[in-house]
């Protein structure tokens, strides 16, 4: 067992009380799947968790998934590059849409008692539209699946020194285990679980290099005696607005009409209201109030994941070190793998390297459980959402469409086995063939900003109409697609697709997704108003002004999701300020 | 989610308490054996498993009485 777990050099080495960290957790996830199997024999039960969890399991549920452990190091990774830009990501490029899905989307999803994003479009536009994004979704979601167990499996490999197949079959197997028995609530019960392992295991790092440091301002001395000395390469690292004027201003190669529009919102509102990954844990609440307050919930702790992800990335800069006692210089990968043997590591390993630093044995193993959790709430996520889709959208409509309610839960579990076998091909492919990785990752982007621009205008328009729906979608996909190929066949596109000769690869995606759903919606529009609308009676319970809203029972203000929207809105313009 | 029988706060509890116990009871092994001094690890005289670990045992212990199976609440 040792010998097939580890193979190779590594950054930490683990205690046995670090294994012994690691081990329980899975025992706990395991157990907690066993536990809820109980509770998964009717498919609202399976898919849906019986629509029973509270706002704040919800909402707890609805940012883990989103928080793999991917995202973790390589965000710190992109921190320790980029300085504080990156929390542009978690602020402008999710606090908007997330209070935007629960206080205007959220009811009409909710009130409608569907079961998924295709199933809101087979509801509003009908089935071709529906099985478009269906199939779309439940492709990209394995594969994305298998291409982010890879990278995990490779990122354990490097700071573990564990085999690549032990790590993708060990825990591709548990959340296997886990979803098939317990469904959606077994998913949902590990992501709150993992959300507060990640913050249990990841909140100390940041705290102990403050302490290091002198707290922020110290850390700021520090950092601009390194830029002054050339120990750092130049730039504002600490401030997000104030270098966006030009997109030559700041490494990212950004203007902030690409971070307010395209990542602010094509990019955003796209995957917060639209990718059902995430949009699936706020149906599963237990009242319309839940499930606005969940996403609103979950914006605040998304609003402090920056001090576990992005403030430990810009601390690396000034106190990790070399064994010598000199500041270590991390690189981009491709100059690790040119430099065999030289001892340098890459940007995605500055949240390892500074645990590895401030953790000793036992927290040492929570903080790799963190990683760890990380990963496999991402996982959970992706299958039960894939599950959910394949058995509802695609089995029941296409291939069996009146059997009972138990063959329906019986398909789910086999096929929250088979997406993670397909997930476990995926990654394998992309063992073998790495270029695959980013085509995989342009390709997920190809289908969420088109699909946002179809439910914006189907839910708040009643004009739209089925065949809008349908060419909308199908156009701002190839749109996207064209304009990728564009850029790949001649980088010199770029100056057009991302309005400057000066733009970069991340620009490149904002201003693509931007062109994307301007498109969708404008083919949808032109189309609608071509082709006959459905009667408004139709349209009850899916657009804005032909659905009657329920009313809430009054509650005390600490309970009303508009005050907390209220909040978090404030929080989030004080953040951006305080940092411009 | 009380019809689910145990709560998800209450497994949290459970395992905040086993991690809690476990790095408290390093951390102050350490502390008390001196091994913190030859530790590899930056900071290390400010005993951060006895405090982490206490601070894990103690929301531990809160979510696991808070949520005990058969407490309604």
């Amino acid at each position: 067992m040792g010998a097939l777990a580890l193979n190779a050099p590594s950054l930490a080495h683990l205690s046995l009380l670090d294994l012994a960290v690691i081990a329980i957790y899975f025992v706990i996830v395991i157990w907690i799947g066993f536990y809820l199997k109980s509770k998964a024999n009717t498919s609202e039960e399976f898919f849906m968790a019986g629509r029973e969890m509270t706002a704040w399991i919800a909402g707890l549920s609805f940012v883990s998934a989103n928080l793999g452990s991917l995202e973790l190091m390589g965000w710190a990774g992109s921190a320790y590059q980029y300085g504080i830009l990156a929390a542009h990501w978690y602020w402008v490029g999710a606090i908007p849409a997330m209070l935007f899905l629960g206080m205007v989307m959220m009811p009409f999803y909710y009130v409608c008692k569907t079961h998924s994003v295709p199933g809101y479009l087979k509801l509003r536009y009908g089935q071709g539209s529906s099985t478009v994004a269906a199939v779309s979704f439940a492709f990209m979601t394995v594969l994305m699946s298998g291409v982010n167990m890879f990278a995990m499996a490779e990122v354990m490999k490097i700071v573990l020194g564990w085999n690549l197949y032990f790590s993708i079959i060990v825990s591709s197997l548990a959340v296997a285990a886990y979803v098939a028995l317990g469904g959606l609530r077994s998913a949902i019960f590990n992501e709150v679980l993992q959300f507060v392992l990640i913050w249990g295991g990841a909140l100390l790092v940041p705290i102990l290099g403050l302490i290091e440091t002198g707290g922020w301002s110290g850390f700021k001395a520090r950092l601009a005696h390194n830029i002054q000395t050339g120990l750092v390469p130049a730039g504002d690292y600490t401030h997000m607005w104030r270098s966006m004027g030009h997109f030559a201003d700041n490494p990212m190669g950004i203007h902030w009409t690409g971070i307010v529009f395209g990542l602010g919102f094509a990019i955003s509102f796209g995957y917060w209201t639209t990718d059902f990954l995430v949009v699936q844990r706020v149906l599963a609440a237990n009242s319309l109030r839940s499930a606005r307050l969940a996403p609103v919930i979950g914006s605040f702790f998304k609003m402090a994941v920056p001090f576990i992800v992005i403030l430990p990335g810009l601390l690396g800069l000034v106190v990790l070190q070399n064994a010598d006692g000199s500041l270590m210089h991390l690189v981009g990968e491709n100059v690790v793998a040119a430099n065999p043997g030289a001892g340098l590591h890459s940007y995605n390993e500055v949240l390892p390297l500074m645990m590895v630093r401030y953790l000793g044995p036992g927290l040492l193993g929570l903080g790799i459980t963190a990683l760890i959790a990380g990963f496999m709430s991402g996982m959970a996520g992706n299958v039960s959402a894939f599950t959910a889709i394949f058995t509802y959208d695609i089995y029941q409509p296409h291939i069996v469409k009146h059997a009972r309610d138990e063959h329906y839960v019986l398909v789910g579990r086999w096929v929250t086995v088979i997406g993670v076998f397909i997930s476990i091909g995926a990654a394998l492919l992309v063992m073998n063939a790495a270029g695959i990785m980013d085509y995989v990752q342009a390709l997920f982007s190809f289908f969420i900003s088109p699909l946002l621009g179809v439910v914006l205008l189907g839910m708040f328009w009643k004009r739209a109409t089925k065949a809008g729906g349908f060419w909308g979608l199908l156009i701002g996909t190839l749109t996207s697609i064209g304009l990728w190929a564009w850029v790949k066949a001649d980088p010199s596109a770029l100056r057009y697709v991302a309005i400057s000769p000066d733009a970069k690869d991340m620009a490149e995606n904002m201003y693509r997704a931007l062109w994307s759903v301007s498109t969708s919606v404008g083919v949808n529009v032109i189309v609608s108003l071509c082709t006959k609308p459905r009667p408004v009676s139709e349209l009850a319970g899916v657009v804005y002004g032909a659905t009657p809203l329920p009313t809430e029972e009054p509650v005390p203000i600490y309970k009303n999701e508009w005050f907390w929207t209220a909040i978090a809105i404030v929080i989030f313009l004080a953040l951006n300020i305080y940092f411009w | 989610m009380h019809n689910t029988g145990i709560s998800i706060w209450f497994f949290i509890g459970v395992l905040l308490i086993i991690y809690g116990a476990m790095i408290l009871g390093y951390g102050t092994f350490e502390w008390y054996s001196g091994a913190w001094r030859t530790s590899n690890v930056i900071l290390s005289e400010l005993h951060a498993p006895v405090w982490w670990g206490g601070l894990l045992l103690a929301l531990g212990l809160f979510y696991g009485v808070r949520f005990r199976p058969g407490r309604n609440g």
